[in-house]
């Protein structure tokens, strides 16, 4: 029965890890954010877009982990527009934020 | 630009992309997610990019630093969003069982991401170091 329904091309696991990835690559870009505001002298302009940045990131952080729990089955639901819809306005998000911090 | 338009209101009503067609081979819809992550990622770099021009580039000049960090994070919500705008299109061409769509994007980020570079190359060579 297990052996009928595991995927022989482990994809739902592939995807498990590429979402995993992408937190990671998410991860770096809020790391670069904080050390961001600290090297700017942390003013409260900076504070308020630093608290942004990281509500992006757990944003993003959330619709990830919900699509990798939906990743257990053998035959996982396509991603709806949703959750890719989320994902991008976080890293978005992020980008504006940034480029609010430079100045 | 018509084309655009069409895929913008699929994000806005995801419903609709379940009503038409058939719903493809699971492997299809799961390569075509991780395209997508795959764009992600490409986003978060350009935009990790954009950080550490400003961070770890001290020595430029204010302006061409906050000009290739700008380019860099545009570049990135570039990215972000036609990652999306693919993904949907690709969807709706396997539900449809149309070919999938071709793009000019990754030409235009390849031409955008060697011309920052050169200009790296040529700012760190020439030094226009002074503040």
């Amino acid at each position: 029965m297990t052996a009928e329904e595991r995927d022989p091309g482990l994809q739902p696991e592939r995807t498990r890890l590429a979402w995993r990835r992408t937190t990671l690559s998410c991860t770096v870009a809020a790391v670069l954010a904080v050390r961001q505001t600290l090297h700017a002298g942390a003013t409260s302009a900076g504070v308020v877009a630093l608290s942004l940045s990281a509500l992006a990131w757990v944003g993003f952080l959330w619709v990830a982990n919900r699509r990798v729990q939906r990743m257990g089955g053998a035959r996982p639901e396509p991603m709806g527009v949703g959750g890719a819809v989320t994902a991008a306005a976080c890293v978005v998000a992020l980008a504006v934020l940034a480029a609010f911090m430079l100045f | 630009m018509n084309e655009f338009v069409q895929s913008l209101r699929l994000w806005f009503a995801p419903q609709r992309i379940r009503a038409e067609g058939e719903t493809p081979d699971y492997r299809f819809s799961l390569a075509n997610e991780r395209t997508f992550l795959a764009w992600i990622r490409t986003a978060l770099a350009l935009i990790g990019g954009g950080f550490a021009v400003d961070q770890f580039l001290p020595e430029l000049s204010w302006g061409v630093r906050a000009g290739l960090a700008l380019a860099l994070l545009a570049a990135g919500v570039l990215c972000a969003l036609r990652a999306v705008n693919h993904w949907v299109r690709c969807e709706r061409a396997m539900r449809r069982g149309e070919d999938l769509p071709v793009s000019r994007f990754p030409t235009l980020l390849s031409v955008a991401v060697a011309v920052v570079a050169v200009a790296m190359v040529v700012v760190v060579l020439f030094g226009w170091e002074g503040r």
